[in-house]
């Protein structure tokens, strides 16, 4: 069973190097958590996003939860605002489109187009 | 939605809408009544009796951006399928309880999904409310309080990589001890 005492170490590693998130210059990802993303597979989407952003250590990113974004029909949806760049909206995506979101999008700076809402309608 | 798990994490969005400061998630799997209860009980804003009275309709939703609110109709449909019923209660400025009671073993019960993942999007979305989160299989236990959790993190985000991975191996663990009893 894991322990309090366990995740304590994990603070004193973690404490000094995370608090760079809550800046304005962190990268913000956004799903769409209402009953229309979650009925199309949001949290899958929202997990592997999580996942893949703590599998490679990317302190920048929070990945964070919103309501119903108004393109019911597009979910689920994830919006990534870099900070000085303009919003892009992903939609239609799943678990394997969210991992290459953060490794192509977030990772090597690189919009993946063709999951865009621009390509979609 | 397939999953009881995923209504309740749309449920839970009702209550993160309506400010709440504390929100508990409380499942009880009981073999003998025969019954799954799910609670879901937040200290928002709550609603005025003349809201609640038409909550359940899917044309009475809050929401600015479309003209309908699934979230309740659809847990109510999902409850009363296996016989169970959905209840709601709610005062202005003190908060709502939502219950929903389902038959454990009715056919059409869906299942109850990934209660770890959803409380770990839950947890790292919203780490300014405090979670207490319990499931009950029969006898056996697992209650969360983030509020401890957050107590030995100080300002360590839950976002946080490591901090992340804990949490998720944590609820796993505890999800997974449950239904190890379940025979």
């Amino acid at each position: 069973m894991k322990s309090l005492a366990e995740l304590e170490a994990i603070r004193n590693k973690a404490k000094g190097s995370v608090n760079l998130r809550k800046d304005d210059n962190a990268v913000r990802i956004v799903v769409g958590m209402a009953t229309c993303g979650i009925a199309a597979g949001a949290k899958p989407v929202m997990t592997a996003l999580m996942e893949e952003v703590a599998k490679r250590n990317l302190e920048n990113v929070a990945v964070t939860q919103t309501g119903c974004i108004g393109v019911c029909r597009l979910e689920p949806i994830v919006e990534v605002m870099v900070p000085g760049e303009e919003k892009v909206t992903y939609v239609k995506v799943d678990p394997k489109k969210a991992a290459e979101i953060i490794s192509e999008h977030i990772v090597n700076g690189r919009v993946v187009t063709k999951y865009t809402i621009g390509a979609a309608q | 939605m397939r999953e009881i798990s995923l209504h309740i994490l749309d449920i839970v969005q009702n209550s993160v809408v309506a400010k709440a400061t504390e929100i508990e998630v409380d499942i009880c799997e009981d073999k003998k009544l025969d019954k799954l209860t799910v609670v879901i009980r937040d200290n928002g804003c709550g609603m005025s009796e003349e809201f609640l009275k038409k909550v359940i309709d899917p044309f009475a939703t809050k929401r600015t951006t479309r003209k309908v609110g699934l979230g309740i109709p659809l847990l109510k449909m999902a409850a009363e399928n296996t016989g169970g019923s959905l209840e709601i209660q709610s005062k202005e400025g003190e908060g709502t309880v939502v219950t929903a009671v389902f038959g454990l073993s009715h056919i059409d019960r869906q299942p109850l999904g990934d209660m770890a993942g959803t409380m770990l999007g839950l947890f790292t979305a919203y780490e300014d409310i405090r979670f207490l989160y319990k499931h009950k299989v029969n006898e056996k236990e697992f209650f969360v309080d983030t509020k401890e959790i957050r107590n030995v993190l100080g300002d360590v985000p839950f976002q946080a990589p490591e901090v992340y991975l804990w949490l998720s191996d944590f609820l796993k663990e505890g999800e997974e001890e449950l239904n190890q009893m379940e025979v």
